[in-house]
């Protein structure tokens, strides 16, 4: 199976994308099956349905929703392999920027909306840093300059990286990423590893603690100036 | 260096032949494209920015000095041979005129000496006076389009510029076609303003998504356009007049250059 793992702000433009390459794939009698994970609420799998692709959602609520997707990453290739799919395509929200869903050898994607600003690809983390290819849309709103430092700062964050210029609503660029997933090869989860691990974390507000006080904090604590401490066993 | 662009024809949205198989438009030349809206002059354009290769849905193929231009060619943002202008571009970074000029001439490999010059020349298209310490964000529509086009010609300097409906901008839109076309680029321009239209060499006439018929401007369609930018040229200054609270007098007819 291989698997290609879409990552982006919300309403970056994700799903609008995938639709125009899974439907070129599509005409060249290439299957992919889609899991949507979000944290409250997504209605993207009517949107692929229109193109007739199967989709299934996950909703991660009060978890992470990386961490929720790479935990269910085993279920999803199954799935995807019982309807007989070349891709498994995972979008997920991306709210968290300090986790990455990406693994070693999965395609990892970065949906980023160029309309958000010249110092938001300073900002994303990982899902961008460790994406083999950096999608850029609604570029059509914006002057040729902007997109121009825009990319250059993507360039900073991943100089590795592929850039391809898309357009949600009509579709440019969108064959180029099809173009790019056919290139990508079968993943077998046997051994496979995540490209950057999980953020450094756990304190006790990880685990349900609400009062605010200082004194009842645990965990790995840190203060604003930067000095760190570990409380507790 | 680019001699010339050809457009090999694909299908409309019909999935008929489009009626113009293959035209090719050289360095100086300025070709408009018309046609009613949903048409597919901003597909076409988008074609030719993407320099597509019978993968976009129309199946047009973009030759560039008559041949294939390479996946390096069309991919790599670094060699981009295409400036876009369109009429829903705004500028959204939050800095100054100034700082915004300066990181892109950096982008370009562009001297910052460029900056200057930018500023100078988006101040001869519009009539409302940009500085570099203006905040990017508050720059009116005319302004913003002023800059662009500038921009467009000074430091990004591609090759070949498209520009998507910018008429209804407040731009001496006359001036800035000229100021692209300037340099011996290849021009396209996408517009139902006669002003624009008849200045061009030749215009594409689209219908249903392809390329219908080409048009060449007639002696007499040219010289039309200069008394249209006569027309445009006391617009905008009656334009200013208003803005800046004078009482407007009566116009002649002379003003217009019609007798
Ligand atoms: N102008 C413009 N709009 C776009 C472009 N791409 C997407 N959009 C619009 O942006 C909005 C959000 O697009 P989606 O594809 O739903 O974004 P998403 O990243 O999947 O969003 P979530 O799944 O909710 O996180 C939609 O209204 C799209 O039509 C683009 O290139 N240009
Ligand atoms: N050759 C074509 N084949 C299929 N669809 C097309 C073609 N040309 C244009 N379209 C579609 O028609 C619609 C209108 O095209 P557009 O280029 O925006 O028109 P205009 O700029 O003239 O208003 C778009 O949704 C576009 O995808
Ligand atoms: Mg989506
Ligand atoms: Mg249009
Ligand atoms: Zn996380
Ligand atoms: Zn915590």
């Amino acid at each position: 199976m291989r698997m290609v793992i879409v990552a982006g702000t919300p309403g970056s433009g994700k799903t609008a994308v995938l639709v125009h390459a899974l439907r070129s794939l599509n005409e060249r009698n290439l299957k992919s099956s889609v899991v949507k994970i979000d944290c409250l609420y997504t209605d993207d799998d009517q949107k692929f349905a229109k193109i007739g692709v199967p989709t299934r959602i996950g909703l991660s609520m009060d978890m992470c929703p990386d961490h929720y997707a790479i935990y269910n990453l085993e279920d999803m290739i199954s799935w995807a392999q019982e309807n007989e799919s070349d891709f498994l395509v995972v979008e997920t929200a991306g709210l968290c920027h300090r986790c990455a869903p990406f693994t070693m050898n999965s395609l990892g994607v970065c949906v980023i909306d160029a309309t958000s600003g010249p110092n938001t690809p300073l900002k994303v983390g990982p899902f961008l840093s460790t994406s083999d290819i950096a999608v850029i849309t609604k570029g059509d709103m914006i002057s040729q300059a902007e997109r121009e430092i825009f990319r250059e700062r993507i360039l900073e964050v991943n100089p590795n990286c592929k850039i391809i210029e898309a357009n949600g609503l009509s579709g440019q660029g969108c064959i180029e990423l099809a173009e790019e997933m056919l290139l990508s090869e079968d993943v077998s989860l046997d051994e496979e590893k995540l490209r950057h691990s999980a953020p450094l974390a756990v304190c006790t507000l990880c685990v349900g603690e609400t009062k605010v006080n200082k004194k009842y904090h645990r965990g790995i604590l840190r203060r604003i100036d930067g000095f760190q401490s570990y409380q507790g066993e | 260096m680019i001699e010339d662009i050809t457009i090999v024809g694909g299908y409309d949205k019909n999935g008929d032949k489009e009626p113009v198989e293959e035209i090719t438009i050289k360095k100086g030349e300025i070709f408009g494209v018309v046609g009613p809206t949903g048409s597919g002059k901003s597909s076409l354009i988008g074609d030719i920015e993407q320099l597509a290769q019978e993968d976009t849905f129309s199946k047009r193929k973009i030759l560039v000095n008559g041949e294939e231009p390479t996946y390096e060619d069309r991919t790599n943002p670094r060699k981009k041979m295409v400036a876009q202008l369109s009429q829903n571009m705004n500028f959204l970074a939050d800095m100054s005129v100034g700082d915004f000029l300066n990181l892109h001439a950096k982008c370009r490999g562009a001297s910052q000496v460029c900056v200057n010059k930018v500023v100078n020349l988006a101040n001869t298209l519009t009539g409302e006076p940009i500085k570099q310490e203006h905040d990017l964000t508050i720059l009116s529509g005319g302004q913003s389009r002023a800059l662009m086009v500038a921009d467009v010609a000074i430091i990004s300097d591609s090759p070949i510029v498209l520009i998507d409906e910018i008429e209804n901008a407040g731009i001496r839109k006359h001036d800035a076609l000229e100021v692209l076309a300037g340099h011996g680029k290849i021009v396209m321009v996408v517009t139902h303003d006669p002003v624009l239209a008849l200045m061009t060499d030749k215009r594409i006439v689209m219908k249903k998504g392809g390329m219908q018929q080409v048009v060449s401007t007639t002696p007499e369609e040219k010289a039309l356009s200069q008394k249209l930018n006569k027309i445009d040229e006391v617009m905008l200054s009656l334009r200013d007049q208003v803005r800046n609270g004078e009482v407007i007098g009566n116009i002649k007819m002379e003003d217009f250059g019609i007798q």
